[in-house]
């Protein structure tokens, strides 16, 4: 017997043909240590550079990437909602500055 | 800590789960040390969300006394309720070894059973203790006597060697070295008695 699928139900599971699914995003946030924190695990892999012959190094800082998708209504709210989870969570904001990249995901 | 509070010293105490919402009949709030969440993402970001410490951040505009310790001085910082933060040390070792400090108890309310320039011994034992915060904020801490406890040989690059930091109104303490550590005679040094028997007055 066909599987019935209704529009507008919350148990639809094909997303592509409901009409309430909402837009998918994906973000990608970069947290980075603030220019003026030392980073003393950056140096140390700096030197260690150093031993598999890259000379040229001037600089080296290491942050971290975090990645997430999440459903909202629009671009502009994903990102705000990202935004939030950077301010209040996934950065510290005494030593850490954060970017978001977003991008819609295609069902 | 347990062992600290009502084996050596006397003082009733009780463990609450981090899940729950209420302090109960709580009179003084310990974050003791630890590795909570596994210090994912960053040391105490992650315990620093716990239903429980609503409740606490309440308690202490309140007055009620906190005393965070080692991860419990971390997760103080991710709360917000002390400035500043705590960074991975600079030599990126994890140091564990006994420790002179300099106590400055300005209005430092569970620091009132020392001298000021009292040096003590407490044990450190952590990889991430270097206390950082921006210029602005340290300039507002040295005029508020809020820089409570520095280290006499500094271990970790700690800014201006701050080991302890405590809020303006003087009950909310954080400390990277361990003062239950040095509670019982057992283990070499009583200095961290006082401190823990100020919890409860």
């Amino acid at each position: 017997m066909p599987i019935k699928k209704r529009f507008g139900s919350s148990n639809c599971e094909d997303r592509c043909d409901c009409l309430f699914a909402l837009p998918r995003y994906q973000a990608r946030v970069e947290v980075q240590l603030r220019p003026s924190v030392l980073d003393p695990a950056g140096e140390a892999t700096r030197s260690a550079a150093a031993r598999l012959g890259v000379e040229g190094l001037q600089s080296l800082r290491i942050g971290k990437a975090i990645v997430l998708s999440l459903e909202a209504p629009d671009a502009k709210q994903a990102e705000a909602q990202v935004g939030v989870l950077c301010d209040r969570l996934l950065a510290n904001p005494v030593t850490e500055n954060w970017s978001i990249s977003l991008e819609e995901l295609q069902a | 800590m347990a062992w600290a509070l009502s084996g050596i010293l006397d003082l009733p105490c009780r463990f609450l789960w981090h899940d729950t919402t209420s302090l109960e009949d709580i009179q003084a709030v310990v974050l003791p040390g630890g590795f909570s969440y596994g210090d994912y993402l960053r040391c105490g970001a992650l315990a620093s969300l716990s239903p429980l410490l609503h409740a606490v951040h309440a308690f202490a505009a309140d007055g009620g006394p906190v005393l965070g310790i080692c991860n419990g001085f971390q997760v103080l910082t991710e709360m917000g309720l002390l400035p500043g933060a705590l960074t991975r040390n600079q030599n990126l070792h994890f140091i564990c070894e006994p420790c002179e400090l300099v106590v400055s108890p300005g209005s430092c309310h569970l620091l009132k059973g020392y001298g000021d320039q009292e040096r003590v011994q407490f044990p450190i034992a952590h990889g991430e203790g270097r206390y950082q915060c921006q210029a602005d904020t340290l300039s507002e801490l040295e005029q508020h006597g809020q820089l409570v406890l520095r280290y006499g040989h500094n271990p970790n690059g700690s800014i201006l060697d701050v080991a302890g930091v405590c809020n303006r109104r003087g009950n909310v303490l954080g400390l990277m070295p361990h003062p239950e550590r040095a509670t019982d005679p057992l283990l070499g040094g009583i200095d961290g008695q006082r401190l823990l028997q100020s919890l409860l007055g």
